[in-house]
Parts: structure tokens; C-alpha cells; sequence
């Protein structure tokens, strides 16, 4: 992927290194490249990098190294204010002292927009946002969600062709960020913007991306559809990050038909999918999703391997029951089942037998 | 709520009205409260209303040819009864007659029963100067005067017949009077009682306070010119780096004022460092030194240092919670760097302007010792002026008007401040 120029390319990250301090590097060596229309996550924790890429996108900080090219022009050395990139902020920075029209007005006037076309612009965008009827009042006077959609309609309102977010719902209760996360997606898709969303939040970048970007450490660990990334993480790190996870150690016993044994440090073998192993003898930490985990032996394949399973807690969720286990010694393995009527309802203290697909167990790097 | 509800008188559980019961519950509370605030209370009242209503009360009322206080009883005596019962038998501008020099007489030998001519001729002197001296002849002799009285005082002094003077004695013979207040405008009373101004030569107040006006203004735009800046670097600055700088800003207020003052004066005379140092590298003769002391620019120069934190401080306090990121949306939408100053920045810093300007512009309006010391005679505010009132010609009623004047200008000045800013604005620190 590195410094591959594609036709329809429209973001591009080129060998991008940044460092504040000369000492460290915040972003090492990031390729990245965004067709036009797509929605793109940047995910990773705190100080991972991910806020420095948007940064230096949207021409607040300058690249230490690289080329950051968009619709194929580089834009290292073009102002903010002439990149035409729209931007909605973590704190959504809607102006104090100017109404909600005069905020959306501002990006027009300072484009020297006449004022009849102004007028329908702003009143146009406030609509896709449903905030018509809010044009006079000021910022201070909205709530949380609101001010969001107003962050967004002047974040659209002169109609840019890609659109920057920083953690914009962060401050919002879950049902209003879910609700926005929908409105958000929905919007971009409709207009065929092309955004980058910069979250630490991974349901949120689950459920609103077309693909994601996971960072740590200043390198884009996974970069993938969000099933992809979620069903098939290429790394422990990924598998850690995104979603819940089991995970158990040990050391590759072999490797044969596409099928890893891996010999747990406790002693039992397991079948996995060698991902990031490659021979024999190889430290592995082996990942298994919660709702994967299956304790009907009968729904198991024939031979498989199975471990002895302790239940410790037993947590009733209303649509899906959690089912905390000792397994292999490992006491926060975690087992989620649907709440069907059929569906067992395991007691602490029972002792069973738990098994899985071996393509669900993927062997990954220690 | 419908209104039925609304409508309906609320009720405790026991039956009683609910708002009763609410005020009863909170005013234990309230009192409490009040207890503690009393002390602050009492301090302001004593400490501060009571010496300004006296100065306004002093402003229009000197009873100085109405009354004599025995200095060491405190025995009050009212003088020139005589004379005052003339003035409310005849009308303003009537020829004093017989009848008047008589009572006048009379007067006068209270005066010299009571040793009270020198402050009863002074409070005439106050409008009319050269007069004291006639009071004490008069009372001196007092005895020998002798009917017909008129010509009696004539034989003292001819200035006896002058119609200015039985109108200032006019005035004077009731304790309030807005007299002071004229004076301190520059205005005075005809001797028919028309309101006129004085003699070209004799006119300082206006001038003077005019000139308090224009340097404060002045004062207030430098240092809001050089303060601006300041607090930007401080509120943008990481902490530890700041934390420098403002000590830098407030090390000023930790030097005595007569310190800083005194230093500007060693910076700024023509022997001063400036004028060496410019003279050493041959930017300027030996004989051309500049004057920057003892004239306006010393006043203004050494006042803007002095009132810099005053600026700087409010300034600070509302630039240091602005978001960086409004500048930056400001930016990404589209503003030049200029524009996203100017339109966003700009706008939200105008509470920190309000409050600076206004405490550095009701500073300077008041200052005194600075010009004192480096100002000259040029340099001179209205504050010494009411300084040398109150310690030189003692006469405190016109000191006390014309602080009554700047106490109103910087009242109206205040108004002016809500009515355009808004006081709810402010934003002191």
C-alpha cells in the first residue's frame, strides 16, 4: 500500500513520520489512502497517534516527514483555511458570542458568499440537521446533542468534500451518541462526503465505519472493514482493543492442514487458527470471542478438543447471559450465550466442558 | 402544571400556606448568614459610605460665616446674624444701605468678641480673594466703628462698597450653597446673580480636567496597546514558562509605588540613564537633551508602567479559558488567521477589555502621587489639585466638589460601560 497512487485515491498518507520533540516519534512511517465517499475511523487509545494524523490532515500541525496529499495534490504546505477541509471538534468550539445562524454563516461569509445565497445555505443546512427552528438562539442555550448538530451542519455547510470529527460524542449520554452515531453515518452517506472520525470509543467505530484504522504506538496495527477487524484481528492488540476477548498462552505444538496445536501453559492442547505463527515451538497468545465459545458438546465438531471449565459467576443481561469461567487457569475467561428459551442457564460451581471452532481460535503473536 | 393547580394555594402537610412555611424554614438561615456578613457590613458603612456622603455634604454645605465653633469647647455660635437678616429683607442686587453697614457693624464686633473674623473673612475669600484681610481690620476695630456706618467702612477700605462682595457675603450668609461647584467649573456669580465665567486667567478646573480626561484615555489605550499581547503570551504559554512571565507583570506591584515612581525619575531627567545613553551614542547632543519628566510625558509614561497589571491581570483571566480550538474551527471553516482573530478571538476577549479599561481608566483618573512627583506643571491631574485644596488653601468645600465631579464623571462613565458593554460582562479575574 505504501506510496501507491490510485486513480480514485483522495486522502493520502505518504510515509507520514511527526514528532514533537525530536526525541520521539507520535506518528511512525503512516500509509494510508481513502477512496473518495468512504467513511474511515481512526481508533486506538489515548496518545496512540490517532488525533496527531487528524491534526496534521487538517493542517494544524505539519508533518516532521512524508507527503499528505489530498485529491492528489499535496497539501503539506497549504494554511488550514485554504484546504477546505470541514471539521467537527471533540468540544464542538461553536463560536459564544455569535447565534447558531451567525456560526453557520461564518464559513460562507469569510468566502464571500452573497448574502440571499447565505441565507439558504445555512437555513438548508440546519434543516438536515432538524435544528430549523434554533437559527437565533445562541450556543450557550442548547443542549449537548444539539450543539453537536449544529457543530456538524457548520462543519457542512460550505459543502466540503471530506469532513474531519474529532471524538465528537464523546460528551453525550449513550442513547443520544447512539442516535447520532445513525444521523452521523446516514448524513455522509447521503451527501457522498468522504469523512475521518477519530474515536477511542470501538462500538462506535464498529457501527459507523466503512473501514478502520486501528493505532497504537504511532502505527496503524489493522487496517480493515469493521467485521474483518472484529472476526478476523490480525494481532493480539487488535484483538484486545476491538470487542471483548478470551485469551490463553502457549506455545505452538504444530502446525498441519491450515490447523495450529497449540500446547496451553497449563498443559491442555487446542486447536487454533495460526495467524501470526509460523512453526513449531513459537510463544502464541490465542484469542477466542465470548459469543464463540460453545459448551453443547453436541453443536461441536467431531474430535475436537475440549477444556474443563469451572463456572464462577453467572450474570443475567436480559438479552444475552455473561458467564464468567476458569479456564486453563486463566479466571476471566468469558462466555456470552443469546437468551433463548432453550438456553442453559449454568450455576457457579458447575463444572463443564467448553469447545470451539478452530477457525474461531486464531494463535496470534505472544 | 394546569392551571388549576397553579391556581390553587400550595399547603404543608399540617394546612399551612407552603410559601409561609418556606420563608419561616429559611430565615434562620438567612440570619445566620447575615451575621456574617455584618462585620464586612459595618467596615464598608464606616470606612467608606459615611466619608462619602460627608465630602458631598461638604461639597454644598461651609458654614463658615454662619457659625463659629469655640476651638477648645466646641461651643457653637451663629455669627453674622445681623447681616443675614438685612439679605432676607432685600431682594439680590439691592445697594447695601445704612441699615446693612449697621448690621455689618454689629457683626463685627461678634466677630472680635468671638476672635472669629479670620474664618469668617476666609470662607469670603474662598470666591473673592483679598477679602480675609478686610474681615480682620473690620473686627479689629470693631469698636471705633461709628455711625454713619457706610462711610465708617469705606474709611477701612474702599473694597466695602464693592457689589461682588456683598454677593459673596449674600451667598455665604446661608451654609448651603452650590457655589463650590460652580467654581469648580470655572463659573462664578455676577454680583446680580447671574451665572458667568471667570476671568480668562483665573480659569484651571475645566483645563485641568480635561486634561485628567485626555491622559486617562491615553493611559487606558497604551496600556491596553502594550497589555493586549502580554496576556496572549501569558494565556497561550504552557504553565511553567507563564508562571515566569507573570511575575514579570506583577513584580511592580511588589515595589512600593514611591520606589517605581522615583525610579522612572532616575530613567527619564535630563541627567537621567535615557538621556545618557542616548547622548553616549551620539544619537543626541549634549545640549539637546529631551525634557521627558517634570511635563505630560513623564506623568504618562511612568502611570502606564505603574496601571500595566491592571490591564494585563482581567485580560488575562478571560483569554486564559478560551479554547484554542474556537480559533481553530474558525480556521478549518475557512478565516484567515487575521479573520479568525478578529471575528472569534477578538470578540470573546471584550469582557477582560471592558474590565481593564475600566479599573486602569478609573485608576489614572484619580492618580496622584505619580503626577506629584514626575508630572511638572504640565503633567498635573485634578487629583492634585483637590490634593492642594485639602492640604494648601484648606478649603475643603472645594476639594470636596470638585471630587464630587470626577466621583459623578466615572458614575456616568460607569452607566455609559453597562448600558453599551454590559456590567454583567465584567470580568475582573
Amino acid at each position: 500500500m505504501a506510496a501507491s497512487q490510485t486513480s480514485d485515491a483522495f486522502v493520502e498518507f505518504d510515509r507520514v513520520q511527526k514528532s514533537y520533540d525530536g526525541e520521539t516519534l507520535v506518528v511512525k512511517d503512516l500509509n494510508l489512502t481513502m477512496p473518495r465517499g468512504e467513511f474511515l475511523t481512526m481508533l486506538g487509545p489515548s496518545g496512540s497517534g490517532k488525533t496527531t494524523c487528524l491534526m496534521m490532515l487538517a493542517g494544524f500541525e505539519t508533518a516532521t516527514h512524508g507527503d499528505i496529499r489530498l485529491g492528489g495534490k499535496s497539501i503539506n504546505n497549504i494554511p488550514p483555511h485554504k484546504r477546505g477541509i470541514g471539521m467537527v471538534f471533540q468540544n464542538y468550539a461553536l463560536f459564544p458570542h455569535m447565534t447558531i445562524e451567525e456560526n453557520l454563516s461564518f464559513p460562507l461569509e469569510v468566502r464571500s458568499i452573497g448574502k440571499s445565497d447565505r441565507e439558504a445555505k445555512v437555513k438548508r443546512a440546519l434543516e438536515m440537521v432538524e435544528m430549523g427552528s434554533f437559527g437565533k438562539r445562541r450556543p450557550a442555550q442548547l443542549s449537548g446533542g444539539q450543539q453537536q448538530r449544529v457543530a456538524l451542519a457548520r462543519a457542512l455547510v460550505f459543502e466540503p468534500e471530506l469532513v474531519l470529527m474529532d471524538e465528537p460524542l464523546g460528551a453525550l449520554d449513550k442513547q443520544l451518541r447512539e442516535k447520532m452515531q445513525f444521523e452521523i453515518t446516514h448524513l455522509a452517506h447521503s451527501l457522498g462526503i468522504t469523512v475521518v472520525y477519530v474515536t477511542h470509543d470501538q462500538t462506535e467505530a464498529l457501527t459507523m465505519s466503512d473501514r478502520v484504522a486501528v493505532f497504537d504506538d504511532g502505527v496503524i496495527q489493522q487496517l480493515d472493514t469493521p467485521d474483518k477487524l472484529y472476526e478476523e484481528p490480525m494481532n493480539s492488540f487488535v484483538a484486545q482493543f476491538i470487542g471483548e476477548n478470551n485469551t490463553l498462552e502457549g506455545v505452538v505444538k504444530e502446525i498441519k492442514n491450515g490447523v495450529a496445536l497449540v500446547q496451553l501453559d497449563e498443559g491442555e492442547v487446542i486447536d487454533c487458527n495460526p495467524v501470526n505463527v509460523s512453526k513449531a515451538g513459537e510463544r502464541t497468545r490465542v484469542s477466542i470471542r465470548p459469543e464463540r465459545v460453545e459448551f453443547n458438546k453436541a453443536r461441536l465438531q467431531e474430535g475436537a478438543h475440549t477444556l474443563k471449565a469451572e463456572v464462577l459467576e453467572f450474570i443475567y443481561m436480559g438479552d444475552i447471559f455473561r458467564t464468567r469461567l476458569r479456564v486453563a487457569g486463566n479466571d476471566e475467561f468469558v462466555v456470552k450465550t443469546r437468551n433463548a428459551p432453550d438456553q442453559k442457564r449454568l450455576q457457579p460451581g458447575e463444572h463443564i466442558e467448553i469447545g470451539w471452532l478452530p477457525e474461531d481460535c486464531r494463535a496470534l503473536d505472544a | 402544571m394546569s392551571d388549576a393547580t397553579a391556581n390553587q394555594l400550595l399547603t404543608t402537610a399540617d394546612g399551612k400556606p407552603l410559601k409561609s412555611a418556606l420563608a419561616r424554614a429559611e430565615r434562620r438561615a438567612r440570619h445566620r448568614a447575615f451575621l456574617l456578613v455584618l462585620p464586612l457590613l459595618a467596615f464598608i458603612l464606616i470606612t467608606f459610605v459615611t466619608p462619602i456622603a460627608q465630602m458631598l455634604h461638604q461639597s454644598v454645605y461651609n458654614e463658615g460665616f454662619t457659625m463659629h465653633t469655640e476651638i477648645g469647647s466646641g461651643e457653637r455660635t451663629p455669627i453674622m446674624v445681623n447681616i443675614k437678616e438685612w439679605f432676607d429683607q432685600n431682594p439680590a442686587g439691592t445697594e447695601p444701605d445704612e441699615a446693612a453697614f449697621a448690621a455689618l457693624a454689629e457683626d463685627m464686633k461678634t466677630l472680635r468678641e468671638l476672635r472669629a473674623a479670620g474664618s469668617a473673612g476666609t470662607r469670603i475669600n474662598y470666591e473673592r480673594s483679598g477679602t480675609r484681610s478686610m474681615f480682620t481690620k473690620a473686627a479689629r476695630n470693631a469698636n471705633k466703628l461709628e455711625p454713619p456706618f457706610k462711610e465708617a467702612f469705606i474709611d477701612l477700605d474702599e473694597d466695602w462698597t464693592d457689589p461682588a462682595l456683598w454677593r459673596v457675603m449674600r451667598d455665604a450668609s446661608s451654609a448651603y450653597t452650590m457655589n463650590f461647584y460652580l467654581a469648580a467649573i470655572d463659573l462664578t456669580k455676577s454680583p446680580d446673580g447671574d451665572i458667568t465665567s471667570v476671568a480668562q486667567n483665573r480659569q484651571v478646573y475645566v483645563t485641568l480636567f480635561q486634561r485628567t480626561l485626555f491622559l486617562s484615555v491615553l493611559i487606558t489605550f497604551l496600556t491596553f496597546a502594550l497589555g493586549y499581547p502580554v496576556a496572549h503570551l501569558l494565556a497561550t504559554l504552557p504553565l511553567r514558562y507563564s508562571n515566569l512571565l507573570m511575575i514579570l507583570v506583577l513584580l511592580p506591584f511588589w515595589t512600593s509605588l514611591l520606589v517605581r515612581t522615583t525610579s522612572w525619575m532616575v530613567l527619564l531627567q535630563s541627567q537621567g540613564v535615557i538621556n545618557d545613553a542616548l547622548v553616549g551614542v551620539g544619537l543626541l547632543g549634549d545640549e539637546n537633551r529631551l525634557q521627558m519628566m517634570y511635563n505630560q510625558i513623564g506623568t504618562v509614561v511612568a502611570m502606564t508602567h505603574i496601571l500595566l497589571p491592571f490591564m494585563v491581570l482581567p485580560l488575562y483571566s478571560v483569554m486564559r479559558p478560551i479554547n484554542p480550538s474556537y480559533v481553530r474551527a474558525a480556521r478549518s471553516l475557512g478565516a484567515t488567521s487575521w479573520t479568525a482573530f478578529w471575528r472569534i478571538y477578538f470578540p470573546q476577549t471584550i469582557p477582560g477589555i471592558g474590565a481593564g479599561a475600566l479599573l486602569v481608566f478609573i485608576l489614572s483618573v484619580g492618580y496622584y502621587i505619580t503626577p506629584a512627583l514626575v508630572g511638572g506643571a504640565s503633567g498635573q491631574l485634578i487629583s492634585n489639585l483637590i490634593a492642594f485644596h485639602m492640604q494648601n488653601s484648606l478649603n475643603w468645600s472645594l476639594a470636596a466638589a470638585l471630587a464630587a465631579l470626577l466621583l459623578g464623571g466615572v458614575l456616568i462613565l460607569y452607566w455609559l460601560y453597562d448600558r453599551l458593554v454590559g456590567i454583567d460582562n465584567l470580568k475582573l479575574g
